[in-house]
């Protein structure tokens, strides 16, 4: 699914802020590239031709995509966008830490039964005492079968060291 | 050899039975996630690669086969019953499909939607078969211009020819270029933009990329809409069966699609869309009951769907000919090749014909388990369309992980899929392309090296990539596939490039 907004039409003259700053963000990235190929551009052969080369192309026209967004951004041309709620984002992303903090310590079945059922908060079903438990069975038969039977790696816990 | 003794010693070594099985598995999968609303085939096949990481070679890439062809099809009984196309490709479908499917005839449309992409797919797979060493012949003599020109093409058109902005989907691309510098240089063994992090010193790994991109990206999109108005899923009422008379609407809009799908597939330019949209309009226009499009004509379903299947097909041309993928879906295809360190491509022709036609020959057999296994389970995939949104995402959450967790298990790459997934997010909501970060991430690298080779030839002079003709007309076409749109969408004529949105698929 994909955003498919027609092209904003309002006319209003106010700089719209959110484009302004991702147009700041490429220049950002762009400068970073500079800064980082510099150490490299000696590598450069008698072609005048080395690894600093195409970072820097990449980098000039992250530059004119800079300027080219900065303008429309003054113009208000972006598309109109959704109010977003953020409360959902919150849950799903806290999911993802929550994996990345359990995975080594706690094995895979529960860092991602904890992802599931954060991630089901996320879109409404906060029964985490329920949630929490599905996801961790969930996972585990998950595990049993790629990590059993298809031998990924899967980093195992006390759960998992049950069965294996 | 000839391409017919290659493609029947491809057949025979699909046919065994382990590579059958692998074929099944692949199809099943495949169809299975691909019908979840939202889940394209790029998506289905990222999420699925992990699956396929402890197989050999030939094994796997025929179980890969399958999940493409699987989740092809799949995306198209997601539209026909959600009316929420899993993949831009299958807008169309939806359009008439969904009216069909509302007026109790969605059996009827997912048959002929199923026999249309079989035969679509049975005829430009074979297509394929016999184009590719012809086209083979022609990627021998091209020289590293030449194939940085037919680059520069390919990122035109999947960045900036289709879609509602220039600017958003350029941006898109370049932001792909710049990853794709991270890591150590392939020609001097120098490090880019690697900060001393040594898990980058490998670049950031594509499939990764699309994972988070597309599944987390989507994921947090989803979430961000909160509770809005739920999607019904048509019930399939009535017979699945054709009737004689959908079989006479049917025969002739299948042979059409798949005759204007294949080439647009196969040229480097990619979009599958473009053929379903040009199907359609010809179907429309061909009809003996213009009174009923718009309200459910079969025409409608058949053409477009085997004008998608067709081009996807064709995508495989470029891909496997010239390693040039033009959609994110073969931009994961080709992430899988490397995976075993092949590199498509002419030489691949020459080096493993096995694996190349064993590929091309499972192809055409997963296309047959296909049409064998889809219209009687129908009924199973209408019931995973019905799982509720919480566990719909929180399961593709944990599919998501455990692919990046099966290919390399750090935390740090579990942190680069939540800051890639918040990008693609961001990107969403400002209404980017996520396609073109994909493309330019994988195809960056490739682009690099024939662009240095051939400065290095021609010792830096950059007029030199400009002085050969079959180069000089694709960088012709390339800066006409930029300005034309830009020119159309000045004068107000964007709305129908911005339908051809080349999103996902």
């Amino acid at each position: 699914m994909s955003l498919n907004h027609p092209t904003s039409t309002t006319k209003q003259r106010r700089p719209d802020w959110a484009a302004l700053a991702i147009a700041v963000v490429l220049a950002v990235i762009a400068a970073v590239i500079f800064f980082d190929v510099a150490r490299v551009k000696g590598a450069a052969g008698y072609s005048q031709v080395g690894p600093a080369t195409v970072p820097e192309w990449i980098a000039f026209g992250l530059i004119g995509l800079a300027v080219w967004t900065a303008i429309e951004a003054f113009r208000g041309e972006f598309p109109a966008r959704d109010r977003q709620e953020l409360g959902p984002i919150v849950w799903v992303v806290a999911g993802l830490i929550a994996q990345m903090l359990l995975l080594n310590r706690a094995g895979f079945s529960i860092a991602t039964g904890v992802l599931f059922a954060l991630v089901a908060a996320g879109f409404g079903r906060r029964k985490l005492w329920l949630t929490i438990p599905i996801g961790i069975i969930l996972c585990l038969g998950i595990w049993l079968i790629f990590a059993g039977l298809l031998q990924l790696s899967l980093p195992a816990g006390p759960l998992e060291h049950l069965f294996l | 050899m000839s391409t017919f003794e290659f493609l029947l010693q491809g057949l025979v070594a699909a046919m065994e039975p382990m590579n059958l099985l692998y074929a099944l598995i692949g199809v099943t999968l495949g169809t299975a996630v691909g019908v979840l609303p939202g889940i394209g085939p790029a998506l289905t096949v990222a999420l699925l690669l992990p699956v396929t990481y402890r197989l050999d070679p030939t094994g796997s890439l025929i179980m890969f086969a399958g999940i493409y062809y699987g989740g092809m099809y799949g995306g198209s009984t997601t539209s026909i019953l959600l009316n929420t196309p899993g993949e831009s490709a299958s807008i169309v479908t939806a359009l008439e499909g969904n009216k069909m499917a509302r007026a109790g005839r969605g059996g009827p449309a997912l048959a002929t939607s199923a026999i249309g992409s079989f035969v679509a797919g049975l005829i430009a797979t074979l297509l394929l078969a016999f184009l590719a060493p012809y086209v083979v012949q022609i990627a021998i003599k091209f020289g590293p211009r030449e194939y940085f020109a037919l680059m520069v093409l390919a990122f035109v058109t999947v960045s900036s020819a289709f879609g509602d902005s220039a600017l958003r989907g350029l941006t898109a691309l370049f932001v792909g270029l710049a990853f794709s510098v991270v890591g150590i240089d392939q020609l001097t063994g120098q490090t880019r933009l690697a900060f001393g992090v040594p898990d980058l010193l490998d670049g950031i790994e594509v499939t990764t990329m699309a994972v988070a991109m597309f599944a987390i990206g989507e994921t947090l999109f989803i979430a961000a809409q909160g509770m809005r108005g739920p999607e019904t899923v048509e019930a399939v009422k009535g017979s699945v069966w054709m009737n004689a008379q959908d079989w006479a609407r049917s025969w002739k809009p299948w042979l059409r699609g798949t005759v204007i799908g294949f080439p647009i597939g196969a040229m480097p330019a990619g979009g599958a869309e473009i053929g379903t949209f040009l199907s359609y309009a010809a179907e429309k226009r061909l009809t003996k009951h213009p009174e009923e499009f718009g309200n459910g004509a079969i025409e409608g379903v058949a053409g477009p769907e085997a004008a998608n299947n067709a081009s996807a097909a064709g995508t495989l041309v470029p891909l496997l000919t010239l390693g040039l993928p033009t959609t994110a879906t073969a931009a994961i295809m080709l992430a899988g090749f490397q995976q075993y360190g092949l590199q498509p491509g002419p030489l691949l022709f020459a080096t493993n014909p096995q694996l190349v036609w064993g590929l091309i020959a499972s192809l055409l057999i997963a296309n047959g388990m296909l049409l064998v296994l889809n219209l009687p389970l129908i009924g199973l995939w209408v019931k995973l369309l019905t799982i509720p949104k919480p566990w719909l995402y929180s399961g593709i959450l944990v599919f998501a992980t455990l692919g990046t967790i099966g290919a390399n298990p750090s935390v740090f790459e579990l942190g680069m899929l939540l800051t890639f997934g918040l990008l693609g997010y961001v990107m969403r909501v400002f209404g980017y392309p996520i396609a073109p970060v994909v493309v330019g991430l994988i195809l960056g690298p490739l682009a690099e090296q024939q662009l240095r080779r051939a400065l290095a030839i021609s010792q830096g002079d950059v007029t030199y990539l400009f002085t050969s003709p079959i180069a000089a007309v694709l960088f012709v076409v390339a800066a006409l596939a930029f300005i034309v749109p830009l020119i159309l969408r000045i004068r107000g004529r964007g709305e129908v490039l911005s339908q051809m949105a080349a999103n996902e698929d």
